[in-house]
């Protein structure tokens, strides 16, 4: 029960919408990688905390934060013809 | 400081809350909300999440495991920042199918079935019990720091006594707030507002305490990361397996939680909070999470070792002599319990009493009642549901004697409540998962969270007995709860999480693949999935067998008169009918169901209804039927649009034909007034020199003179007829070839000697392959000489260039000859390529050079004839007329 197939090809705005679109969903997937990507170099016999490794994880989530604030505004008019594609 | 200004500061917070939430709901009743139902207030209402383990517990795990405490953070984080892919979804199906919780979700998307809705309300409750008594455990604990340290006078209360006294007041403010009308939709304006205005209180209180800590006992944000980093503590190393399974389990939890999903979905009417949210709420989780590590590093080294660092946020200030402020932080940490209690009592209680209490409430008074008001009954359970509930925790805090760390109560129930997640995400995403799959997949999980994660949280010996712990169920190692399977040396909590989770997949995916889902499942199934494409409609109920009466009296039972007689006015005046009672179209009947479902659920209105209907639900013929009549309609459209083209195409050439048509018929009446004037110039010479022949008396010399013109005048005229008669000839197919071998050097030599008779003044260089014309054709040599001498003498005639060239070139392809007859002159317009075949046609302003516009046209009947065609060149840098003869002609073929 599908809708006539959409356009192969889109204009510019709504290309544009479509790939913040799939930043919006990439950027949780980056988030966690950054996230575990400590475990890697801390894996090895350090035992205690750093401040150092406390700043990375809140710039981490700082900058998500921020990305999620940058995207947030073009991704609010989810306009009509909504789609799970591309 | 005195206890009763304690008592007395939480008893004016309370009321200040009452007068917040009352406030806002009589707002609410007369439609005046304005910016209460702004992105702020969406954002701090999912605030909840940071509960009084977040408020106290979080600096105890920080002190106890140093980062750990992130991950809790960290998942929702991700959750949320990630909305595109599952919250928003979410959101729009809560808001499209008027969902009511997250029972209601799951329930109703496996084909409303009420079985599912009472697993995942169990679910919910078991796991919302520890959590609970964790917010009544964390009141206590402030009590006591409290009551320790004011040694005059108070003597420390009793903590199960204050934990009652905490459980009877927030049921209290509960029921008052949350079950004061049954509403479309379960929302609740008043306690959204309240739970913002909480948000705020412990986010300044956290951080005011924090900021005391950095800038006020440490020096400065320098000396506190000198400190973190000279904190020597091996437990505060991060360990990768319980690192990232923490972060996942946050995030599933922030997902399935009962109280996250009610303020997420359930309170929300806009989806573009949800945009807002999706870095609002991080920022908030962020900033309340700045300074627990601070307050932890401070505390350890400030306070006596041994103290409980649960209590860090109270016992710093406290200890530094800052009573204010440790009042603060208290109604902080208050605000923080109180906000989880009350809005996870309401969505356990909404759960309770729509799968529970009303299925079985109106099993047992099927017959009797049939006008009572069911709304009073459904308030009424709720609200006992609210108090269950509440008592429930009590009972929890009793029992397990408020002795764990908060931290791991907390993530028991976590775990616990993302059981749900599978069968949520699969059925959000994938149609083939049905309601045996997520039975299977939420029970499996249930088992093993409790086996492996709830039971042994209350220590060796009280439920599950040492010997299980030691050796195992039944005496089989390999189900020992916290090594299953022999899998020793996890974690507790992340072998819970592994081999739950797991096993809870596998046997949801496995029972979906295996089974065959009922009908209103597949339609629920499609229209939850598809939520984004629309088209799907959640139900279809057959036409008519519903009495519009009883409907209507059914509907008021649950919607209370006034909205039922409304709902049902404004669906007859909507069908073109007067009065209350509209036709039971199917339409009807799921606007109905949509209104019911938003105050008892999916299951129950539809099991309601159906009730009504006399049928249970829709069948796979049904289904089948709505398949095949959208494919109907596709296939229709299909056709249509081919048919369309067809048209298009059609209308095209008969466009093209008539454009044609029109041109030969202009042609035709050119060639008329051209052939009349033709004829009759010779007939005029020869009438005029006739008539002076037969008036006589003419010198000799002109008699032969004029004799000979007319003559030349009479030959000219049977030319022309010639000409038209031999094309007759030709388009008859009755002309006689005589085949017969002959060379095409031949050919084009006589073909050029008798085109020098045309214009013979000019001068043309010939350019030639003579080699390549060295081949013997079978055909008929006069009639292709006839065409050569045309092409030749058109050449001729009509190459404008100051030094005109004829270039003619011959080659063989195959069994085919091609002869180009190519000249350096303008060529032939674009727009006369086409014409110029046809007959009497002729390009007007060309040298007039006599001719009837008929060469061309016998040219190619000729060619016709003899089995090969000519056609123009273009692009050659002149007029270029390609002729392609075969190489050998039979004659059957002519």
């Amino acid at each position: 029960m599908r809708r006539p197939a959409r356009p192969l090809f889109l204009a510019r705005a709504p290309y544009r919408l479509r790939r913040l679109r799939d930043a919006a969903r990439l950027l949780p997937i980056l988030g966690f990688l950054l996230l575990l990507l400590p475990l890697l170099w801390a894996g090895g016999d350090q035992s205690t905390l750093t401040s150092g490794e406390v700043l990375y994880y809140f710039g981490v989530w700082g900058v998500l934060i921020l990305c999620a604030a940058a995207f947030a505004p073009g991704l609010k008019g989810g306009e009509a013809g909504e789609e799970e594609d591309d | 400081m005195p206890f009763n200004l304690l008592v007395a500061a939480c008893l004016l917070y309370v009321i200040a809350l009452f007068a917040v939430a009352f406030v806002v709901e009589s707002r609410a009743r007369v439609g005046r909300l304005g910016w209460l139902r702004s992105p702020l207030v969406y954002t701090l209402s999912l605030s909840i999440y940071c509960t009084a383990w977040t408020f106290y517990g979080a600096v105890g795990y920080a002190a106890r495991s140093g980062l750990e405490f992130l991950t809790i953070y960290f998942g929702p984080t991700l959750v949320f920042v990630g909305w595109w892919w599952l919250l928003r979804k979410l959101v729009r199906i809560g808001r499209q199918y008027r969902v009511t919780s997250i029972a209601d979700l799951i329930s109703s998307r496996y084909g409303k079935s009420n079985t599912l809705g009472v697993i995942v309300t169990v679910i919910a409750v078991v796991a919302a019990t520890p959590y609970i008594a964790l917010q009544l455990q964390s009141v206590v604990l402030a009590f006591g720091v409290f009551a320790s340290a004011t040694p005059e006078g108070v003597t420390a209360p009793d903590a199960s006594q204050t934990a009652f006294w905490v459980a009877v007041g927030l049921a209290l403010f509960t029921i008052l707030f949350g079950t004061r009308n049954l509403d479309v939709k379960e929302q609740h304006h008043g306690i959204v507002t309240a739970i913002a205005v909480e948000a705020v209180v412990k986010l300044v209180a956290l951080v005011a305490v924090g900021c005391f800590v950095v800038w006020g006992i440490a020096g400065g944000l320098s000396d506190i990361f000198a400190r973190i980093d000279a904190a020597d503590l091996t437990a505060w190393q991060v360990q990768p397996g319980r690192w990232t399974g923490l972060i996942l389990l946050s995030a599933a939890a922030v997902i399935t939680l009962p109280r996250m999903f009610q303020v997420m979905v359930v309170e929300t009417n806009d989806e573009g909070h949800l945009a807002r949210a999706s870095w609002a709420f991080p920022l908030y989780l962020m900033v309340i999470s700045l300074f627990i590590l601070p307050i932890a590093v401070v505390g350890l080294e400030h306070l006596p070792a041994g103290s409980n660092p649960d209590m860090f946020v109270l016992t710093l200030p406290l200890a530094e002599g800052q009573g204010a402020l440790a009042m603060l932080a208290f109604l902080g940490g208050f605000s923080s319990a109180t906000s989880m209690v009350i809005v996870e009592s309401i969505a356990l209680a909404t759960m309770i009493s729509n799968h529970v209490v009303i299925p079985i409430w109106l099993r047992l008074h099927r017959s009797d009642a049939e006008r009572e008001d069911l709304r009073a009954v459904v308030l009424n359970a709720r609200r006992l549901a609210i108090a269950a509930v509440l008592a429930l925790g009590y009972g929890y805090y009793k029992v397990s004697g408020g002795s764990a760390a908060l931290a791991a109560i907390g993530l028991i129930a976590f775990l616990g409540v993302a059981q749900v997640l599978p069968a949520l995400i699969g059925g959000l995403f994938w149609r083939g998962a049905t309601r045996t799959g997520a039975i299977l997949g939420l029970g499996t999980g249930f088992v093993l969270w409790a086996y492996c994660s709830f039971l042994p949280s209350f220590g060796p010996g009280a439920v599950l007995s040492g010997a299980i712990f030691n050796d195992g169920l039944f005496g089989l190692s390999w189900l020992r709860p916290q090594a299953l399977f022999g899998t020793e040396s996890m974690d507790p909590l992340i072998h819970a999480l592994f081999w739950s989770m797991t096993l809870n997949t596998f046997a949801f995916c496995l029972g979906s693949l295996l089974t065959f889902p009922g009908p209103v499942e597949r339609l629920q199934g499609a229209a939850f999935v598809n939520v984004f494409q629309g088209g799907v409609g959640p139900q279809r109920w057959a036409q008519g067998e519903a009495e519009p009466e009883a409907l209507l009296s059914m509907a008021q039972r649950i919607l209370g008169e006034e909205a039922a007689l409304a709902l049902f006015e404004k669906a007859a005046r909507e069908q073109g009918k007067e009065g209350f009672l509209p036709d039971p179209t199917p339409g009807f009947l799921d606007a109905v169901e949509a209104r019911l479902s938003g105050a008892v659920g999916a299951a129950t209105a539809h099991a309601m209804i159906s009730q009504l209907v006399g049928r249970a639900t829709v069948s796979v013929e049904d289904l089948m039927a709505v398949a095949s009549e959208s494919a109907q309609i596709m296939e229709y459209s299909a056709r249509l649009e081919a048919r369309e083209a067809e048209l298009t195409r059609t209308a095209g050439a008969l466009r093209e034909a008539n454009e044609k048509l029109l041109q030969l018929s202009l042609q035709k009446d050119a060639f008329l007034s051209q052939i009349s004037h033709e004829l009759r110039t010779p007939m005029t010479s020869i009438r005029a020199f006739s008539e002076i022949l037969t008036e006589g008396a003419l010198p000799s010399e002109q008699v032969t003179r004029y004799g000979r013109i007319i003559h030349d005048e009479a030959k000219r005229l049977t030319r022309l007829l010639d000409d038209l008669l031999d094309l007759s000839v030709l388009e008859n197919g009755t002309v006689q070839l005589n085949l017969a071998l002959t060379s095409l050097h031949e050919m084009l030599e006589t073909a050029l000697t008798a085109a020098r008779q045309t214009r013979p003044e000019r001068s043309f260089a010939m350019v030639r392959d003579l080699p390549a014309e060295t081949i013997f054709l079978k055909t008929d040599a006069d009639r292709l000489t006839q065409v050569f001498i045309n092409l030749i003498s058109n050449a001729r005639k009509y190459c404008d260039a100051d030094a005109p060239e004829i270039r003619i070139a011959v080659r063989q392809r195959g069994a085919r000859v091609t002869v180009d007859f190519i000249d350096n002159g303008r060529g032939i317009p674009k727009e006369a390529q086409s014409l110029i075949f046809e007959k009497f046609a002729r390009l007007s302003d060309a040298n007039r050079a006599g001719g009837a516009g008929l060469g061309l046209a016998i040219c190619r009947e000729i060619m016709a004839n003899l089995g090969g065609s000519v056609a123009y060149l273009p692009g050659q840098g002149g007029a270029a007329f390609r002729v392609t003869v075969p190489l050998r002609l039979d004659q059957l073929a002519a």
